[in-house]
């Protein structure tokens, strides 16, 4: 049936080279912009070396790209049909690195794709977006608020987060339930239920405290309200970050010049906290320069979002976005110091191939939204598994 | 198929989406935010802690000062030390490098061990030491190999080092590496890679000086510490420079003339108190001392029973024997109890009570005035002088003579000995003075104690006939000569000097107990006083027998003062030859040879050495 209506054709007709037509290059040109960035920081880090950092970054963002772009060829009603089927093969193996794992064999938790890695609780993030938002896809807006909807999508959110809770992986956990939630919101979810819960949540925090964190967490959170009061030991961190963000200034010491990341007084300076070399050496500048392009990428996400004809696809297409984001808060927040330190990489910037892939295969998704955003899909298919 | 339905839900998501972009861009705006406060508004500060993380002032040891003797020659040196450092992290395989290293150098098992065990203890970036003192040879080598031996570093330090060893131990001392102590008396001293400190001796004496003042270079290091590049620099002040009154020649052949002995020569010029040799025999290599004392060596030196470790100079104390009865002589002058023409009958022994006391020639020696006793060195005589006197005037004479005192001489450790009075006998030895205490001292015996430095004051004190001369080593310092206040006169009359002058010349030059060391350079005659001091009471049957046939340790000290020239005396020296047998014997030739070298050198009358003025850069900052 030919659909003449502003999403544009179904999907049925689109052969190979029109979907490379139709892709977002925009988009694709951002994220590779924003990687060179990560090069650059990489290769400077290293002492203005390609090796041993941004010389494999470069590799593994050339396979990245390449799943990227395999995944947004692929028609979107192939990733609804799999969903749930990568959602049960991620629970999978999540519970069986949690069970290998604890008989010691910590290579296990990897799955290993050329000279990328793949964590389970990783692939998750991706296959908690595809089943989530085929769930929801399926619900009409009246009914997202009932229990027997409400609860089987709290469910699909929270088993997952619960068992990368205990691994424990407190970064991933938090991206998982605020990003599943976050669809929930989108979802529809009344304001009725979401106010109080809100409240409840405010309320619940000092009982949190009390028996929910460990001591580490509870540190981190002292040493975040206070990093002066152990500048060698705890505060450590985010007392050198500050300092190296700070002595930046508004245009930095210049590509190369960052002593605190070069003399390693900047710890992690490659992964968790290449946002402040960054800072010291581009100043605020360079900052602003990141966020801009981190935002732009977001725009052209909701843009894709809001331009698609079925849930599932603006669902999977906002959970990326919403996923992207959380990276991007984390990381600059705890960077700055606003936020206690947590072990969330900056998306296509830091190092690390797990992350970057992760990030990857997600923005392959939301490709695949984008290029098959008139494909109609049926709210009565969500029912069919 | 879109439905109303869908449209619903549609509008829904949009207008949450739209409210979500609206809570993003809120939020990029607060982290924007926070970024300007923080590269904006605090730039300042957290600049300023930037540059206070990344710049370290690094002190850099100063080159320490030169000892020269009195004519210029080299007695202390700071010399290149070869060494060989691993920097553990640049190293591959750090055994392999090492033994890599022993077929190059000299290099023995248990070090490279110590090495593996530095490397442990130690931090990777931080030099750890393979091998010192190398030759240029060795060096060399491991120059040449240096590309195939990642993570060694050939270095050039700075050695201490005593051109002249054992000869000069006990004057000079040595330096060696901080200790914990140094560290909490100077907690700087920490920050200055391979100082060494003066440990005793004039290295000790005057470490201030030698020490100079330290550079210091602004270095960047990185957040381990490591030094990165240095980024200026402020040199500092080299060590002054010490010139010694010591002259060489002299002190080389003392310790010829004492070698295998144990004992003491001082020579001094008895116009100044300026000390031309000083040799506590034996000595040890303060060589070995620079760097890490082996405990087999420390065991060698501590059991030896010459005990070269001791600076027997000052810090032996022996009674003087024979040599101090000029002083008993000028005493019982001074006092007038005693006429210079008084005759004693001396018939081998004088009794007091029941004891008896004995003159050393047992047939005794007749008639003696105060000028025959000096030559003869009576002892009869002086037990008689000495009762007249009273202990009192002795002690009184001792004090003028610089006896039971120390001069704060610029080696550390003189003792003081011991000059007894009734005082002293009563507090220590809770008993009264006797006339026999008094005899005793008359011959230099008893409770009376000298250090062979005191003898020496002592003899330069009679020969420039009664000036308070205080000895000292140091004569100048950064080739400043060091203005010694005119001694004070210790108000001898003349004529009495004189009497006992006569008599010390009558030792040595008219067939005295000194005569076969006599000197025959005309206008260079040397005028002395022997002496012999009992190591312990003798018995019986040791009395009379030759001193070669009783055991080492029981044969007496064999001591000697003399001056030269007889008239206007320059020179003033002391022997002391422990358990050496009799004065006349074994340390007046001693001092006649040295002496005969002095009055060729005649070292007091010659300019004394400047040194040239030195400017070297301090060493280069080191991790």
């Amino acid at each position: 049936m030919p659909m003449n209506d502003h999403f544009g054709p179904t999907g049925r007709e689109l052969r190979f080279k029109d979907k490379l037509r139709v892709m977002n290059w925009t988009l694709v040109a951002l994220i590779t912009s924003v990687c060179c960035i990560g090069f650059a920081l990489l290769y400077s880090v290293a002492g203005g070396s390609f090796d041993p950092w941004a010389e494999r970054q470069i590799v593994r963002f050339g396979v990245g790209i390449s799943i990227m772009l395999a995944i947004a060829l692929i028609d979107i009603r192939t990733w609804f049909a799999l969903a749930y089927p990568i959602y049960g093969v991620s629970l999978l193996l999540l519970t069986a690195v949690e069970f290998v794992g604890r008989t010691g064999k910590g290579a296990e938790r990897w799955i290993d794709i050329g000279p990328l890695q793949l964590q389970p609780s990783e692939l998750m993030k991706i296959a908690l977006v595809l089943a989530l938002s085929r769930f929801l896809h399926g619900i009409l807006l009246e009914d997202v608020s009932r229990p027997t909807r409400l609860i089987p999508a709290l469910l699909l959110v929270m088993i997952p987060a619960g068992l990368v809770l205990i691994q424990p992986n407190l970064g991933t956990t938090t991206i998982l339930v605020a990003g599943g939630l976050g669809l929930i919101f989108l979802a529809g979810l009344s304001w009725k239920i979401i106010l109080p819960v809100v409240a409840l949540g405010v309320a619940a925090v000092p009982l949190g405290w009390e028996f929910a964190l460990k001591d580490y967490q509870k540190q981190r959170v002292y040493t975040f309200l206070e990093p002066d009061r152990d500048p060698l030991g705890a505060g450590y961190n985010i007392l050198q970050s500050k300092i190296a963000l700070g002595s930046g200034g508004l245009f930095g010491k210049g590509f190369g010049e960052g002593t605190q990341s070069r003399l390693n007084f900047l710890p992690e300076k490659q992964t968790d906290f290449i946002f402040t070399v960054l800072g010291e050496e581009f100043g605020l500048f360079g900052l602003l320069i990141l966020m801009g392009l981190y935002l732009a990428i977001l725009a052209q996400g909701v843009t894709v979002a809001l331009d698609t004809r079925s849930q599932f696809g603006r669902l999977v297409a906002m959970g990326i976005c919403l996923n992207f984001l959380l990276y991007i808060l984390i990381n600059t927040a705890m960077s700055m110091g606003l936020i206690p330190v947590v072990g969330i990489p900056l998306p296509l910037v830091s190092y690390g191939g797990t992350a970057l892939l992760t990030v990857l295969i997600g923005f392959g998704m939301l490709l695949s939204v984008q290029i098959h955003r008139g494909v109609d899909i049926p709210r009565s298919a969500a029912n069919l598994i | 198929m879109m439905d109303g339905r869908d449209s619903v839900r549609y509008r829904a998501f949009t207008r949450r989406t739209a409210l979500l972009s609206g809570g993003t861009l809120g939020l990029f705006a607060l982290l924007s935010g926070r970024m300007f406060q923080l590269s904006v508004l605090q730039r300042e500060q957290f600049a300023t802690l930037a540059e206070d993380n990344r710049v370290n002032l690094q002190l850099l040891a100063p080159r320490r000062g030169r000892v020269y003797d009195r004519f210029g020659v080299e007695l202390a040196k700071t010399s290149q030390n070869f060494r060989v450092l691993l920097i553990p992290e640049q190293a591959k395989n750090i055994r392999a490098t090492l033994e890599r290293v022993a077929e190059l150098i000299p290099l023995s098992a248990p070090r490279i061990q110590r090495v593996l065990r530095d490397v442990r203890e130690g931090k990777a970036f931080n030099p750890v030491l393979v091998a010192e003192g190398l030759d240029w040879n060795d060096f060399a080598k491991i120059n040449i190999n240096t590309p195939e031996l990642a993570g060694i570093e050939p270095d050039m330090g700075e050695l201490r080092s005593y051109p002249f060893g054992p000869w000069l131990s006990h004057v000079l001392g040595y330096v060696s590496g901080i200790t914990d102590k140094d560290v909490a008396r100077e907690p700087e001293l920490l920050s200055l890679p391979g100082f060494r400190v003066g440990r005793s001796g004039v290295e000790r004496a005057a470490d201030d000086a030698l020490r100079g003042k330290p550079g210091a270079a602004q270095v960047e290091v990185n957040a381990h510490g490591r030094v990165i590049r240095e980024l200026s620099r402020r040199e500092g002040t080299v060590g002054q420079d010490v010139v010694l009154g010591l002259d060489m020649e002299v002190q080389k052949l003392t310790q010829e003339k004492l070698a295998g002995q144990s004992g003491s020569v001082i020579v001094m010029d008895v116009k100044t108190g300026a000390i031309i040799s000083i040799v506590s025999a034996p000595g040890y290599d303060p060589n070995a001392f620079t760097t890490t004392v082996t405990s087999a060596l420390w065991k060698q030196l501590n059991d030896d029973p010459l005990k070269p470790l001791l600076n027997k100079a000052i810090t032996g104390m022996y009674p003087p024997g024979s040599t101090f009865k000029p002083v008993v002589a000028l005493a019982a002058l001074a006092s007038g109890r005693m006429s210079p023409t008084a005759r004693v009958h001396c018939s081998g022994a004088t009794s007091l009570g029941s004891h008896v006391f004995h003159c050393w020639r047992k047939g005794g020696h007749g008639s003696m005035d105060m000028h025959l006793a000096i030559k003869n060195s009576c002892d009869v005589y002086f037990y008689e002088c000495a009762r007249r006197t009273g202990i009192d005037e002795i002690a009184k004479m001792c004090h003028k003579f610089g006896l039971g005192q120390t001069y704060g001489l610029e080696i550390p450790g003189e003792k003081s000995g011991l000059v007894p009075n009734p005082e002293w006998k009563q507090r220590a030895r809770k008993d009264i003075w006797r006339d026999g205490d008094t005899y005793n001292v008359g011959i230099g015996q008893g409770a009376l104690l000298t250090t062979p430095l005191q003898l020496c004051v002592m003899a330069a004190r009679l020969a420039n006939g009664g000036k308070a001369v205080i000895p000292h080593v140091i004569r100048s310092f950064g080739g400043v000569e060091r203005v010694m206040p005119p001694p004070e006169d210790m108000g001898l009359d003349p004529a009495h000097v004189a009497i006992v002058h006569s008599g010390m010349d009558a030792v040595t030059n008219q067939g005295g107990t000194g005569a076969r060391s006599r000197i025959g350079i005309e206008g260079f005659e040397m005028a002395g006083k022997t002496g012999t001091a009992q190591v312990r009471r003798l018995t019986a049957d040791l009395r009379g027998r030759s001193a070669d046939s009783i055991p080492w340790q029981f044969r007496d000290h064999a001591l000697f003062i003399a001056f030269a020239p007889v008239v206007e005396p320059r020179y003033a020296i002391s022997v002391v030859v422990e358990h050496g047998g009799g004065g006349s014997k074994t340390a007046a030739p001693i001092a006649k040879d040295i002496m005969t070298l002095v009055a060729q050198r005649d070292p007091a009358r010659q300019p004394l050495f400047v040194p040239p003025a030195r400017i070297e850069p301090a060493p280069e900052a080191k991790a």
